[in-house]
């Protein structure tokens, strides 16, 4: 098992690449030497077993990670060729360019749909005009398919939106500060399946005109939804590493990686 | 040998039938204990409530809240000056408490990790113990002595330093209760950490911080032993918190202990008013933590 992987040449290009990465909680190492690059206008799908690391990965990427006591993270991620992980650069700058929606949706309790739309433009950007939040609340929630089932409740609170609809609203939320990159941790997990129907809809639709990276541990929804896979996996030493990374299509179909084809065929996992 | 078989399971089963038997004695008899002790807790409140709304509402009359305490041997007479020192001196301690303390409660629910957030929460355990009076004296020494006059300020510096303990306590675990998904989703949003938690924590734990703060003034409503040698007391209309000044509690106190038939009416009257406040705050809290969802 090589310790650190290089990324792809062809990959180095991406808007967003992982080199080398490794993340820890405390003293535990969760991932180790991960490098990969997430192409453009496009979904990438991580998949794996449980405790593989995925969703640690994914948390470095808008540098939420660190937000947990004693996590750290040693490595580089590029946002257009940049790293975010250098010391001048502030989380608080990475996440407007990169947006996140979580396995269970999290409309804030005291905001109506609204409000809690046009939250990050209004306390991380500092917008104040209300005809300028107004639109910008329309706008998300239309790119969110939410719009036509909330216009005539906007000022009622996002909590009483059944649970898909309050994750198309952390999607137009996302959506509404304009990012570059949307990370998708688990976002159907919680939902039936006609609301995750739904939310892949728009994940092939956003895939149009954004850099997705979806963590997911169904994979038949990364079958549907990404055009890149990257499997990953923890060993004895539950520390988890990129296994495979190839186009979706190639990584179901003709597996390089015995362990990728083992967990596909669903021999474990 | 089948039928033998077949006794001792019966006798078993008849075992387990007594043994279950047992149990559910043994278990109706906890909770009914249980049960008993809830209810003359309950019941002593109610017998209080009661015996000083028998006693004190005969001298309860429109005059008692609008005039001032009139001389011994001379009827009528008011406590107007006591209720409103009251509401003055418990409404400069909360404002003096307030900030302070839900600062404390953000700081320990989101940012204290290790020895220093331990010592505040174990110091803010030990100050919520301290006796009242000690307290008092505290607010002597510092404001009262060194200044040497009693004012209605070092009274309400005392009851800040009451407050203090249950306002952090209540803050901290107000704000630990809002799901750290919620503030996540903030920061993801690329809110500064400073903007996550005023617009989105702590609106999030908005009632159960007011409960705590209702609960704080609650518990310095009542208080008497502080003000012995801080507000003072005073007959008169007094509104400067810089002066002496009447405070309702007080009053009780001092009428309580007098020799005089008629302050002793006005006595039971004064301490239906403060239990009827207290009741009032008490239910408020309860309605700030139910209605935690409002509209933005």
């Amino acid at each position: 098992m090589a310790m650190a992987q290089r990324v792809e040449p062809e990959r180095t290009m991406d808007p967003l690449v992982v080199e080398n990465l490794s993340a820890y909680y405390g003293e535990k190492l969760a991932i180790e030497g991960v490098s990969l690059g997430f192409p453009a206008k496009a979904t990438t799908a991580l998949i794996g077993p449980s405790g593989c690391g995925k969703t640690t990965l994914l948390r470095c990427l808008n540098r939420i990670h660190e937000s947990s006591t004693g996590a750290k993270v040693a490595g580089r991620v590029l946002l257009d060729g940049q790293n975010i992980y250098d010391p001048e650069t502030s989380p608080v700058a990475v996440r407007r360019r990169i947006g996140m929606v979580f396995q269970r949706a999290n409309p804030f309790p005291t905001m109506s749909i609204r409000d809690d739309v046009v939250s990050g433009l209004r306390f991380a950007g500092g917008v104040r005009s209300r005809k300028r939040l107004d639109e910008v609340a329309e706008r998300g929630l239309r790119q969110a398919i939410l719009w036509d089932e909330v216009k005539d409740k906007l000022n009622l609170p996002g909590r009483s939106l059944s649970g898909g609809q309050q994750q198309r609203l952390c999607i137009a939320r996302a959506l509404a500060v304009d990012p570059e990159i949307l990370l998708m941790d688990e976002a159907t997990a919680a939902l039936d399946p006609i609301a995750t129907a739904q939310i892949e809809d728009l994940m092939n639709v956003l895939a149009k005109n954004y850099t997705i990276v979806a963590v997911t541990h169904n994979m038949q929804q990364a079958a549907r939804v990404s055009k890149f896979t990257g499997f990953m996996y923890a060993g004895e030493d539950h520390v988890g590493r990129l296994v495979e990374f190839g186009e979706t299509d190639q990584l179901f179909t003709k597996p390089r990686e015995k362990r990728t084809e083992d967990y596909i065929t669903g021999r474990f996992g | 040998m089948a039928s033998a078989s077949v006794a001792a399971e019966g006798a078993m089963a008849d075992k387990r039938a007594t043994q279950w038997r047992i149990r559910r004695i043994w278990s109706g008899l906890g909770v009914g204990t249980a049960a008993a002790c809830a209810g003359i807790a309950a019941v002593t409140l109610l017998v209080i409530f009661g015996y000083v709304i028998a006693k004190g509402v005969t001298a309860l009359n429109i005059d008692f809240f609008i005039h001032l305490p009139r001389p011994v041997g001379i009827e009528g007479g008011g406590v107007s000056n006591g209720i409103v020192g009251s509401a003055i001196i418990v409404a400069i301690s909360a404002v003096l408490a307030t900030p302070l303390g839900v600062l404390a409660g953000i700081y320990l629910a989101l940012f204290g990790r290790g020895v220093l957030a331990e010592a505040v929460r174990f110091l803010a355990d030990v100050l919520s113990g301290v006796p009242s009076i000690v307290i008092g004296l505290f607010a002597y020494t510092v404001l009262v002595a060194p200044l040497k006059h009693f004012s209605a300020f070092s009274a309400s510096f005392a009851f800040a330093i009451l407050m203090l303990p249950i306002i952090v306590r209540t803050s901290e675990e107000a704000i630990r209760t809002v799901p750290r998904v919620i503030r996540e989703g903030a920061l993801a949003l690329g809110m500064s950490t400073y903007n996550a938690t005023i617009n989105v924590v702590l609106p999030a734990a908005r009632g159960a911080i007011i409960t705590g703060l209702l609960l704080g003034v609650a518990r310095v409503t009542g208080e008497t032993a502080p003000l012995l040698f801080t507000a003072f007391g005073s007959q008169f209309w007094e509104v400067n918190p810089a002066n002496p000044m009447a405070e309702l509690s007080l009053q009780v106190f001092t009428y309580a202990i007098s020799p005089y038939e008629d302050y002793h009416r006005q006595a039971w009257a004064g301490a239906l008013i403060l239990i009827v406040a207290v009741f009032i705050i008490n239910l408020a809290a309860r309605m700030a933590l139910r209605s935690r969802v409002s509209r933005g």
